[in-house]
């Protein structure tokens, strides 16, 4: 999802200083639906594990907000364009949630924010897709976050405390951005033949990439399994993408566009839908940093960073000579 | 003229001033120094926009021609939009913006603050709505003048510059015409006079503040009143409008 | 750049008058006004909030999770605190 790229990378758990027991009375707290808090004593390779699913998602979060931000000066009416600046503007705020969580794991935001500069932190594949028509942000809206709101929701009952509060917020604030999506759908729907061809194109374009945000299949997914013992993760990724595809298929047809997916039927002995292979390598190229947008995503963040470093200075040294003013 | 059609006319013009301004920063749109900032940019831009749609619906209520918001927005020409210059300068960098909101706020506050107690009670009603978020508005981007002023040497002359290149479309705020006139004769409205010489010690108080010299009289540019606007409005239409234009009569 | 990152404070919100300020989060200002302003705008953006308190991180005083054993369990023991540990007979009220 949010936090693809934690299923690619090896991680070694570290236990070296960790005894058997404190572990086991570690576990034995996640068992008993404890919540862990920040200064309690945990594994280092949950600390770690937390601090790259947070602020990847963190980092998914702001990211995000470029692809819809595109549309924002070309909102087709002021109604739109309204609560498309009130969404783009709770994506700042649930960054800044998940930031302020994962700050509590002791690593500043500051360094994760160097790290999502250089490459080093990764955020979601999703948000490497270009936002060509106004449909797009439909289908983000009804897709993406429809996806997200999948994924967010057990993450409300994560085993770690302030991260389960920021996604209660986050998953509080977010239940209108689906309905918003699905809304302007289902007005290109109900519009000409040129709007409905544009839903349709919308489609086309963003159903794979929103399969793909819940990351690899759980063959191929490592540490799914530590993190569900860890309550961390409460669902496998095929779990959730088959939920995704159960109650997203019959919305297309009610909009009355085609899923793009010749192998796409309903299944009626087990009651999902079966659907077709991904391609997972254009997955892995847009993750490595080979998507249409990666570059220019990444590029604007710097430049804004860079651009605001006169004012953060300022805001610095303004703070210092009140400060001494007021010691003297 | 009557007195009907300068109340119309204003409440465009105060809905022009809102909605181009919510424009402006809806470009800023994670282009902050810092994340809180931007959060804080969403709130102004978003903030504007609800007082442009509030004017607008007013206005075209008393206009009674059966125009809507959209059709204002975004089938209007260039000339047709009677906003200040001073709004549609392009964001620059964030001292640009900072100073352009402290100038034009500190104006905004004091027309708005009239308006809540002019005679035409719907318009004073949401003159008393906007007030509250103008107040706020004006307090962050102060306090933030006064941190760029009075912070580096880098940020007071980079903000000094900006002061000096907007000044310049202060002239106009003060300016009025006939409509200005009826809406303070027959509406108990803004007297401009008055709030220039007020303006005129807010903007010091807040410049002194931040160490900022006040810029000397100098020549005054002008002409949003009459539709007159400079060169960088016409893209900022462009963008706007794009899909009302290119897909007309479509409701989305 | 993390050493000049503007510090940290902790947000606490009052959701209504007559409540309590209650953790929301935190955020980073280089000045307090600033940490208010910050807090509004992040934390408050659907009417939240009647009063923000907003706190240094570094100034708060945590009690450490290492000695909760110490510090609260022998409060658990002492039932007599609680007025379900008294019999009251049936047939008195009012106590």
């Amino acid at each position: 999802m949010y936090t693809q790229g934690l299923d690619q990378k090896g991680e070694d758990a570290g236990r070296t200083a960790e005894t058997a027991e404190r572990l086991a009375a570690f576990q034995a707290r996640i068992d008993a639906e404890e919540k862990i808090e920040a200064k309690d004593w945990m594994p280092d390779a949950y600390r770690r594990t937390l601090v790259r699913q947070i602020s990847q998602h963190a980092h998914s979060e702001i990211i995000g907000m470029q692809p819809e931000g595109n549309w924002l000066t070309r909102a087709p009416s002021l109604r739109r364009k309204a609560i498309l600046l009130a969404k783009v503007q709770d994506e700042a705020g649930h960054g800044l949630y998940l930031y302020s969580a994962a700050e509590t794991l002791g690593t500043s935001r500051g360094q994760m924010v160097d790290d999502l500069l250089s490459g080093k932190a990764k955020y979601s594949s999703i948000f490497n897709y270009p936002t060509l028509t106004w449909a797009d942000i439909g289908a983000i809206g009804w897709l993406v976050d429809g996806a997200a709101i999948m994924n967010q929701i057990p993450l409300c009952r994560c085993s770690y405390g302030p991260y389960a509060r920021a996604m209660v917020r986050v998953c509080k604030e977010e239940s209108f951005h689906q309905r918003q999506g699905f809304e302007i759908m289902l007005s290109l729907s109900r519009g000409s033949e040129e709007q409905k061809a544009m839903a349709q194109d919308a489609l086309n374009r963003w159903w794979w990439p929103s399969l793909m945000m819940f990351g690899p299949g759980d063959s191929d997914s490592k540490h799914s399994a530590q993190s569900m013992a860890w309550k961390i993760k409460r669902f496998t990724n095929d779990e959730l993408r088959q939920k995704f595809v159960d109650v997203t298929v019959p919305q297309a047809e009610f909009l009355g566009i085609r899923v793009p997916d010749d192998e796409l039927e309903f299944d009626a002995e087990s009651g999902h839908y079966k659907f077709g292979e991904i391609d997972w390598q254009e997955f892995f190229d847009v993750l490595a940093g080979n998507g249409p947008c990666n570059r220019q995503r990444l590029q604007k963040r710097q430049r804004a960073h860079n651009d605001g470093e006169w004012v953060r200075e300022a805001a610095r040294a303004y703070a210092e000579k009140q400060r001494r003013k007021a010691a003297a | 003229m009557t007195n009907h059609q300068a109340l119309t006319k204003y409440l465009f013009r105060l809905g022009d001033n809102a909605l181009i301004l919510a424009q402006r920063l809806g470009e800023l749109v994670a282009n902050g120094p810092e994340l809180e900032e931007e959060l804080a940019t969403a709130n102004f831009a978003l903030d504007y926009l609800g007082q442009a749609r509030m004017f607008y619906a007013r206005a075209c209520e008393l206009e009674g021609a059966g125009r809507d918001e959209d059709e204002i927005a975004f089938l209007r020409g260039e000339r047709e939009f009677e906003n200040f210059l001073l709004v549609e300068q392009p964001n620059g960098h964030f001292g640009d913006t900072i100073v352009r909101q402290v100038l034009f706020d500190s104006f905004y506050i004091l027309q708005l603050e009239a308006l809540a107690a002019c005679s035409d009670p719907g318009t004073a009603e949401i003159a008393a709505r906007a007030q509250k978020e103008i107040q706020y508005h004006l307090r962050h981007a102060a306090h933030w003048l006064v941190r760029l002023g009075d912070g580096t040497q880098e940020s007071h002359a980079r903000v000094a510059d900006s002061l000096q290149n907007f000044w310049r479309y202060t002239g106009e705020l003060f300016d009025g015409d006939g409509i200005d006139d009826l809406m303070h004769s027959a509406f108990d409205g803004p007297d401009l006079q008055r709030i220039a010489g007020t303006w005129h010690d807010n903007v010091g108080k807040i410049l002194q503040q931040a160490t900022l010299q006040m810029p000397e009289d100098q020549w005054m540019d002008g002409g949003g009143r009459e539709g007159r606007h400079t060169e960088p409005f016409g893209y900022l239409l462009a963008e706007m409008q794009y899909m009302q234009r290119a897909f007309p009569g479509a409701s989305w | 750049m993390s050493n000049k990152e503007w510090p940290l404070y902790e947000v606490f919100i009052r959701s209504r008058a007559g409540l309590s300020h209650r953790h929301a989060g935190s955020v980073h200002a280089a000045d307090a006004q600033m940490a208010l302003d910050h807090a509004r705008d992040v934390y408050t953006r659907r009417n939240e909030g009647v009063s923000i308190w907003v706190v240094r991180s570094s100034e708060i005083i945590a009690s450490d999770p290492a000695e909760s054993s110490a510090f609260f369990e022998p409060a658990a023991d002492k039932i007599y605190r609680h007025p379900t540990f008294y019999e009251i007979p049936d047939g008195v009220e009012n106590l």
